[in-house]
C-alpha cells in the first residue's frame, strides 16, 4: 500500500486539490443558496425593490456615477439556483468516483443522501431556513419522467413480456398485501399498543391504511441506482424492476381511494368495487395512452428522413406528453411512460439515423442520472427541513412491519407463482427479490402531498416514511452487494450475442410454434408468432420508413452485428491479429485435398497496413449500404433492375477502390482467401440481362442467369448435399498460372452441377453498364472464366463479396 | 383409476413409453386424444405412414419442461427432455444427412426457409458464413454436436424448449 501511494503520488495530489476545490465550491454554493433562499420570503418584495432599485438608479442618475459594474442577483435567480444544484449533484457524482474505494463499498445513492444531508446541514447551521426543495410537484413532473422513460425506452422486452405475469402478481397482489397489512397491523398496534401517546391512537385505520400504501410501494428509482451496480441475473433483475414500474398503478389508485375515503370517513361497498374499477382503468387507461402516444411517435420519424436534427426532440416530447395526459386524468403516468417507451422503440429505431439513437441514448442516461443524482440529494435536504415527529413506537414498527411484510408476501406468492412457471424461482431468487424492495423517493414524494388539514398526523407519517427510505437504502442498499456474493447468486452475463444464437433462437421459436401446433395447445409461441405475424403484415408498413420495413429481424441484427466490428477493426488499428470471429478468414472450401494449403492460408494474416485497413472499412461500409439497398430491387415483380438504382457515387467509389486494389494485389505475395464470393443474386442476373447488349457472357453463364430469374424458388430443400459448390477463390495474383490450374479441375467438377442448380454460388462480374473500366474487366473476366468456371477475377471479387476481411 | 387403465389398454406400450418419456398416465391419455384427433383416417400414423403413436409421444416428449431438482442420477441423461437431448434434438433438425455435422449447406438452407425471400442469396451467404466462423472450433467448416451446444451455452434452453402445458 505505501509503494502504491508514493508512485501515485502526483495523481493522489491531484486528486485531493480536486476534492479541495470541490468542497470549497459546496460551501460557496450552500451559502449562496442560503442567501438566496432567505429572499425566498419576499418574493414580491424583491421585484418592487429591484423595481424601486432601478428607479432609485434612474433618480439618481444625475447624481450618480453610471454603474459600471452593478449587482443584480434577483433576475437570475431561479435559473442560477438550479443550475447550481444540478451542478453540485453532478461534481458530488464526479467527486465519488475519484475517492478510491468509496464507490465499492457504498451504493451511490446513499452517498448521495448523505452530501443531501450535509448540504441541508449547513444551511441550517447558518441559521435559514432550508428551502422545500423535495416539491411534489417538482419531483413528480421535472425530476421522475426522465428516470422512468430511460427505463422504458431500455426495457429488455424479451425476459420482460416472457416473466409478465409473475411480475403483475408480485406488483398488484405483493403490493397489495403490503399496504393493508402494513396499514392494518399499525393500526392495532396503535390502538392497542400506547395509551399515553394519545396521539397515536387517533389515528384511524383509514389513515393507516393510506399510510400503508404510501409505504409499500417498491420504488423504481432506488432499485435501479441499487441494482445496477450488483450486476445480477437478467431474471432477478427484471422480476424486481419490473415490479417497481408496475406497482405504481396500484399504488395510484389506493392512495386516491384512501385519500377520498378519509376525506369522506364511510367507506360503503359500492365505493370499495368501484375502487377495484378503478384500477383497472387506471392501469390499462395509463398503458393505452402510452400505446397511443407510443405510435404516434413512431409515425412521426416516419418522415424525419429530412431533419434528422429534431429526431430525439420527438422521442422525447412524445413521452413526455403521455406521462402529462395521463396524469390529467390520474391514469398511472409511469405506465404510460413505459408503455409510451417500449412501443416506439424499435419503430423509431428503424426509422432515425445511426447519430440520432446515440443522442437519444446518452441524453436518456444524462438526465435519468443527473434526476436520480438530483433526487437522491434532496431527500436528505429534505430529511433536515421537513418538520419532523419522531415518534419511537411508530418508527420502529413501521420498519419491522415493511419488512416482515415483504418477506411474508415474497415467499407466499412465490409459491403460489411457482406452480405455473417453468422455471422455477429458488429460495435464493426469493430472497433477492424480497431484500431487493427498497423504497425511495416515491414514497416520501406522496407523503408530502398529504394535506396537513385532512391529516394532522402528517409528520409522523413523513418521519417514519423517511426513516424507512433511510433504513432500505443505506442497510439494505449496502449490503445487498456482499450479501449477493455470499450466496453466489448468478450474475449477468456479458450481452454480446453471437449470431449464432440469434440464429438458433428464432429458430427454436419457429420449432416451439409447430410443436404447440401440433399439440393443439395456445401457449406463450403460438401467440408471439400471431402478434409477430401482424407486426410484420400491418404495423410495420405504417410505421417504419421505406424499405427498412421488410427488413426481418436477423439481417437487422446481423448488421449490427457487421457494423460493430467494422468500427472495432478500426479502431483496433492495423497489425493487430483480427479475432477468430471476422467472417472472412475463412475460405469458402471445402476442399478436402487441400488441407495443408488451408490453415496456412487462415493463419497467414499478413499485418494490415493502413491502406488495406482503409479497403476495407470502405468496402464494408459500402456492401453493407449496398446489401439494404438491393433489398430495394428484390422484388418479384420487377424483372428489370434499375441500373443506376445503386447511386453514381457509389460506382466511382468502386471503380477507384478497384484500382487501388489490383495495383495492391499486384504487390502482394499473400495468399488472401476471400470468403462468400457472392453468389448470383437475382438483382445481378437481372442486371446483367438488362445489359446483357454492353457485355458478352459465356453462354451458359446466361443459362444460368435465365433459369435463376425464372425460378426464384429453386431455393427449396435439396436433398443432395455432395452438390454443394463449394468454390476456393484465389485472390493471387492473376498471372500465376498454378492457382488456375489447381481450381481448372475443380471448376470442370462443378461446372455440372451448376447447371442444374438453382443455388448459385458464382460471383458476379460487372453488372454495372456504361462504365469503361468495367467493361475492361469484363472482358478479363470472361477470360478468367474461360479459364475456370467458378473463379472470379480478383477485381469483380473485391466489390461484391460481403465483410470481405484478409 | 379402472377407466384410466382400461383406456391405458388402448395404448400399445403404455407403461413403457411412460418410463420412456416421464409423462404421467393422464398426460399419455391426452396426447392419444390429441393423435387420434390429427390422424382423421384413423390409420394409426399420422403423415402417410411415419409417425407412430409411441414415435409422436417420444418426439413430444422432448419439450417437456425440465425437472431441475431431481438430483443428478444416471438416469436423468436418458429422460428425453433433459438439456442435452432437447439440444440433440434441435440439432438434428438442422442436420438433415444425419452426419453428425451441420454443414454450411445445411445450414443455409435453414435460413433461407427461416428468412424465404426476402433477403437475397448474398445475405444469406454472409450469415451462414459468420455463424459457422463463430461456431466452428475445430475449423472443420461445419458445426458439430458440440459446437452446437457451446454456442447455445448462454441460452436458456430448458425454457426456451419447454412447453409448459406437457408437464
Amino acid at each position: 500500500m505505501p509503494s502504491r501511494t508514493v508512485s501515485h503520488g502526483s495523481s493522489g495530489r491531484l486528486r485531493g486539490l480536486f476534492l479541495v476545490m470541490v468542497l470549497v465550491f459546496l460551501e460557496s454554493s450552500v451559502f449562496t443558496l442560503a442567501f438566496a433562499s432567505s429572499d425566498q420570503h419576499s418574493p414580491t418584495t424583491a421585484h418592487s425593490d429591484g423595481h424601486k432599485a432601478t428607479d432609485h438608479g434612474s433618480h439618481n442618475n444625475t447624481g450618480k456615477a453610471f454603474p459600471v459594474l452593478d449587482l443584480n442577483y434577483e433576475n437570475v435567480r431561479v435559473p442560477f439556483e438550479i443550475s447550481l444544484w444540478v451542478l453540485l449533484a453532478s461534481l458530488m457524482k464526479l467527486g465519488f468516483h475519484l475517492v478510491p474505494h468509496l464507490s465499492n463499498i457504498v451504493p451511490e445513492s446513499c452517498l448521495l443522501i448523505v452530501v443531501g444531508l450535509l448540504v441541508g446541514g449547513i444551511i441550517r447551521g447558518t441559521g435559514e431556513t432550508v428551502p422545500p426543495v423535495l416539491d411534489s410537484k417538482l419531483f413528480f413532473y421535472i425530476l421522475l419522467p426522465p428516470i422512468i422513460l430511460d427505463a422504458g425506452y431500455f426495457l429488455p422486452i424479451r425476459p420482460f413480456m416472457e416473466n409478465l405475469g409473475t411480475i403483475l402478481i408480485f406488483a398488484v397482489v405483493g403490493t397489495l398485501w403490503n399496504a393493508f397489512f402494513v396499514g392494518g397491523l399499525l393500526y392495532g398496534v396503535c390502538q392497542i399498543g400506547t395509551e399515553s401517546s394519545s396521539i397515536l391512537s387517533r389515528i384511524g385505520l383509514l389513515q393507516c391504511l393510506l399510510f400503508g400504501s404510501i409505504i409499500s410501494a417498491v420504488d423504481p428509482v432506488a432499485v435501479l441506482a441499487v441494482f445496477e451496480e450488483i450486476h445480477i441475473n437478467e431474471l432477478l433483475h427484471i422480476l424486481v424492476f419490473g415490479e417497481s414500474l408496475l406497482n405504481d398503478a396500484v399504488t395510484v389508485v389506493l392512495y386516491h381511494l384512501f385519500e377520498e375515503f378519509s376525506g369522506i370517513g364511510t367507506v360503503t361497498l359500492v365505493k370499495g368495487f368501484l375502487g377495484v374499477i378503478s384500477f383497472f382503468v387506471v392501469a390499462l387507461g395509463g398503458v393505452l395512452v402510452g400505446v397511443l402516444y407510443g405510435i404516434l411517435a413512431a409515425f412521426t420519424s416516419r418522415f424525419t428522413s429530412h431533419t434528422r436534427v429534431i429526431e430525439p426532440l420527438f422521442v422525447f416530447l412524445y413521452s413526455y406528453m403521455a406521462y402529462l395526459s395521463a396524469e390529467i386524468f390520474h391514469l398511472s403516468g409511469i405506465m404510460a411512460l413505459i408503455a409510451c417507451g417500449a412501443v416506439m422503440r424499435p419503430y423509431v429505431e428503424a426509422n432515425i439515423s445511426h447519430k440520432s439513437h446515440t443522442t437519444i441514448k446518452y441524453f436518456l442516461k444524462m438526465w435519468s442520472s443527473v434526476s436520480e443524482t438530483l433526487i437522491f440529494i434532496f431527500l436528505g435536504v429534505a430529511t433536515v427541513a421537513g418538520p419532523h415527529d419522531w415518534n419511537w413506537t411508530f418508527v420502529t414498527v413501521t420498519v419491522i412491519l415493511c419488512l416482515v411484510a415483504r418477506v411474508i408476501g415474497v415467499v407466499g406468492l412465490t409459491f403460489i407463482i411457482n406452480k405455473f412457471r417453468i422455471v422455477k424461482l429458488t429460495t435464493k431468487d426469493q430472497f433477492i427479490i424480497a431484500y431487493g424492495g427498497l423504497r425511495g423517493a416515491i414514497a416520501f414524494s406522496l407523503g408530502f402531498l398529504l394535506e396537513k388539514d385532512h391529516f394532522p398526523e402528517r409528520e409522523i407519517f413523513l418521519t417514519a416514511i423517511i426513516t424507512v427510505i433511510f433504513f432500505t437504502v443505506f442497510v439494505q442498499g449496502m449490503t445487498i452487494k456482499p450479501l449477493v456474493e455470499l450466496l453466489a447468486v448468478k450474475k449477468k452475463q456479458e450481452a454480446k450475442r453471437s449470431i449464432n444464437e440469434e440464429i438458433h433462437t428464432q429458430f427454436l421459436d419457429h420449432l416451439l410454434t409447430g410443436i404447440e401446433d401440433i399439440c393443439g395447445h395456445y401457449g406463450h409461441h403460438h401467440w408471439k408468432d400471431k402478434l409477430n405475424r401482424f407486426n410484420k403484415k400491418y404495423v410495420k408498413k405504417c410505421l417504419i420508413a421505406g424499405e427498412r420495413s421488410k427488413e426481418p429481424q436477423l439481417i437487422a441484427f446481423y448488421h449490427k452485428m457487421e457494423m460493430k466490428q467494422a468500427i472495432q477493426l478500426v479502431e483496433s488499428g492495423g497489425g493487430i491479429k483480427l479475432p477468430s470471429a471476422m467472417p472472412s478468414t475463412v475460405s469458402m472450401q471445402n476442399i478436402q485435398p487441400r488441407p495443408p494449403t488451408k490453415p496456412a492460408a487462415e493463419r497467414a494474416i499478413p499485418q494490415l497496413s493502413k491502406t488495406k485497413e482503409e479497403e476495407i472499412r470502405k468496402i464494408l461500409r459500402t456492401n453493407l449500404q449496398r446489401t439494404r439497398q438491393r433489398l430495394r430491387s428484390y422484388n418479384r415483380h420487377t424483372l428489370v433492375a434499375d441500373p443506376y438504382e445503386d447511386g453514381l457515387s457509389d460506382l466511382f467509389l468502386k471503380k477507384q477502390k478497384m484500382f487501388q486494389i489490383e495495383k495492391k494485389l499486384k504487390e502482394m505475395n499473400t495468399y488472401l482467401t476471400v470468403p462468400a464470393p457472392p453468389p448470383d443474386s437475382p438483382t445481378m442476373c437481372r442486371a446483367r440481362l438488362a445489359s446483357g447488349k454492353h457485355t458478352d457472357f459465356k453462354p451458359d453463364q446466361v443459362q444460368k442467369g435465365n433459369k435463376m430469374c425464372s425460378d426464384p424458388q429453386a431455393y427449396s430443400i435439396k436433398p443432395a448435399l455432395n452438390k454443394v459448390p463449394m468454390i476456393q477463390v484465389d485472390l493471387a495474383s492473376p498471372q500465376s498460372p498454378d492457382s488456375v490450374n489447381l481450381l481448372d479441375e475443380f471448376g470442370q467438377a462443378n461446372q455440372q452441377e451448376e447447371e442444374e442448380q438453382g443455388l448459385m454460388m458464382k460471383p458476379p462480374s460487372r453488372p454495372r453498364e456504361g462504365k469503361k473500366p468495367g467493361e475492361e474487366d469484363e472482358a478479363k473476366d470472361q477470360q478468367k472464366l474461360m479459364r475456370c468456371l467458378s473463379d472470379p477475377g480478383p477485381s469483380a471479387d473485391e466489390d461484391e463479396d460481403g465483410a470481405f476481411l484478409p | 383409476m379402472g377407466s384410466s387403465s382400461s383406456s391405458r389398454n388402448k395404448i400399445p406400450n403404455a407403461q413403457e413409453l411412460m418410463d420412456q418419456t416421464g409423462f404421467s398416465s393422464a398426460h399419455l391419455l391426452r396426447l392419444y386424444d390429441r393423435f387420434e384427433c390429427l390422424d382423421r383416417d384413423n390409420r394409426g400414423y399420422l403423415r402417410q405412414d411415419t409417425v407412430d403413436f409411441s414415435s409422436f409421444v417420444r418426439i413430444l416428449a422432448h419439450f417437456r419442461p425440465t425437472d431441475r431438482n431431481r438430483n443428478k442420477e444416471g438416469t436423468q441423461q436418458e429422460l428425453p427432455n433433459s438439456r442435452t437431448r432437447k439440444l440433440k434434438f434441435a440439432f438434428q433438425l438442422y442436420d438433415l444427412d444425419r452426419d453428425g455435422k451441420i454443414s454450411r449447406e445445411e445450414l443455409l438452407q435453414v435460413l433461407r426457409a427461416m428468412l424465404g425471400l426476402q433477403v437475397t442469396e448474398e445475405q444469406l451467404q454472409s450469415i451462414a458464413e459468420r455463424a459457422i466462423q463463430e461456431a466452428d472450433l475445430d475449423k472443420d467448416d461445419a458445426i458439430s454436436f458440440d459446437e452446437f451446444k457451446k454456442s447455445l451455452e448462454k441460452v436458456d434452453i430448458d425454457t426456451k424448449m419447454s412447453i409448459g402445458f406437457l408437464k
